[in-house]
């Protein structure tokens, strides 16, 4: 089952309209993601490229389509999201760390209440994974304590906490101030070069290109290109993904 | 001096007096502390039920589930309409001569009709709090796979909550104030006091004063108590 070209997530016709549907953000989306691939999605703001990501947790429910995740229809309305989203971790632009509690029980809390981990376990692993990112000491800090760099590394393991199949990174660099960006990105390269599935929504040009195994652009909805990222950042075909490269490049 | 002096006996040691006040005082605080219990239960659920109704109506599928949820979201706003709507006197006195008749003892009636009354106010100031907290918070909750009733109850009102605790501790400064009206209902409370030690000694100044100036007292001190609080949450992690 978990060969390396199986197809973990596959989305079919995804559609998603806003405003009793006048704003179609999603028009008609299909794509495959197969396990260990890291799928770089970019494109102009405005493009869907967040709502696509968003609907692969269903943290944005489609108009229509469907979305296959380990062999489940997840739109099915019977599906009971909660078990699926458990094994898709989800990081956001602005970290959504929960104030309140301490990086060790914001990585311990979905762990010990819904693996039903103990203490001990939930803790030992994710001070594991604390050391791994260069926060073994951050433990009992609360996140205002953090900066934005920091704050974004809790953020992924917290996500690894949970064991997931696939990592979902909606522009996980936006919010952090420029020296910051990298220290983020290396954590996830180190992800990517593990075997994690993961698909990335950035701005990150470099990343996309030395990481991602395939890029995706995105625009008015669609997408317009897919191909290695070798192919599509040296020859573009369309005109609106030249326009764009022209722009960010 | 002597005429003071004199007065002062006749209102507080004369009949050992002044006990009118300390056990008025005593239903004060008991009918507010209990009617503060009530309130906030009832506040949490009241103030649940909308955000999860407001949040959620759009999503849910058509079925039992939303269904309820849709009918107990119209009974918590006619609750709210209701009590906010009229005054609380009025919703004293149903409760002693109408509706709580069957349960005799006009301080838990009382502490029953604050409750009620207050768990309105609390609902708002919950349901603030939970709105005040950033939708991402609730979004990561959900994407680590908590459903609904866990995002509530580990992130979101432990969040809010804290946020609301310096208007939550004032609605309790109101309401301790606002129990002065019990008299109404036949409860010596500490204004009963105060009026029936006029009523026997044919003096208002004093026992009133006297009344006004441990209501005073109580307020000043909890407000202090308040502005401590809101110190020690401001300093703390956040």
């Amino acid at each position: 089952m978990s060969g390396k070209n199986e197809i973990l997530i596959q989305v079919r016709d995804l559609q998603k309209h806003f405003g009793s549907g006048s704003i179609h953000a999603l028009d008609g989306v299909s794509a495959d993601i197969r396990r260990g691939e890291v799928v770089v999605v970019i494109g102009p703001s405005g493009s869907g490229k967040s709502t696509f990501l968003r609907c692969l947790n269903l943290l944005e429910r489609p108009s229509s389509g469907s979305i296959t995740f380990g062999g489940v229809d997840i739109t099915d309305p019977r599906v009971n999201i909660d078990i699926h989203r458990q094994k898709m971790g989800m990081v956001f632009q602005h970290f959504n760390l929960f104030p309140h509690m301490t990086i060790l029980e914001n990585m311990t809390l979905a762990p010990i209440k819904l693996l039903r981990k103990s203490r001990e376990e939930a803790e030992s692993k994710a001070r594991a994974l604390l050391e791994r990112v260069g926060l073994g000491d951050r433990a009992d800090a609360y996140p205002s304590q953090l900066s934005g760099g920091q704050k974004q590394r809790i953020a992924i393991v917290r996500a690894l906490c949970m064991e997931p199949e696939v990592m979902l990174f909606d522009e996980p660099t936006s919010a952090l101030d420029p020296e910051m960006v990298g220290e983020v990105l290396e954590v996830m390269k180190d992800l990517a070069h593990d075997g994690m599935t993961m698909v990335v929504v950035t701005h990150e040009m470099g990343f996309a290109r030395e990481v991602g195994s395939r890029v995706v652009f995105m625009d008015g909805g669609v997408i317009v290109e897919e191909n290695t990222p070798a192919e599509l950042f040296a020859s573009p075909r369309s005109d609106r993904l030249k326009t764009f490269l022209a722009k960010v490049l | 001096m002597a005429a003071f002096q004199d007065t002062f006996y006749r209102c507080f040691i004369e009949d050992n007096r002044w006990r009118y006040l300390t056990r008025g005082l005593g239903n004060t605080l008991l009918i507010t502390f209990f009617a503060l219990l009530i309130g906030v239960a009832l506040g949490v659920v009241v103030a649940i039920v909308r955000t999860s109704w407001d949040k959620n109506r759009d999503d849910m599928r058509p079925g039992l589930g939303r269904s309820l949820l849709g009918l107990a979201n119209g009974v918590c706003k006619i609750y709210l309409t209701v009590i906010r709507g009229t005054p609380v006197v009025v919703q004293l006195l149903l409760g002693v001569f109408v509706i709580l008749v069957a349960l005799g003892s006009d301080v838990v009636i009382a502490c029953i009709v604050f409750g009620i009354n207050s768990g309105a106010y609390v609902a708002e100031i919950i349901r603030s709090g939970i709105m005040s907290i950033d939708n991402g918070q609730f979004e990561a909750g959900r994407s680590l796979g908590f459903n609904y009733i866990q995002t509530m109850r580990y992130i979101i009102i432990p969040q809010a909550f804290k946020n609301v605790l310096p208007a939550l501790a004032n609605e309790f400064i109101v309401l301790l104030k606002e129990t002065s009206v019990a008299g109404y209902a036949g409860v010596i409370d500490l204004t009963k006091g105060g009026e029936i030690i006029r009523g026997r000694t044919f003096e208002a100044f004093m026992p009133l004063i006297a009344v006004a100036a441990i209501y005073l007292v109580m307020v000043v001190f909890f407000t202090w108590l308040v502005g401590k609080l809101e110190r020690r949450l401001r300093n703390s992690e956040r």
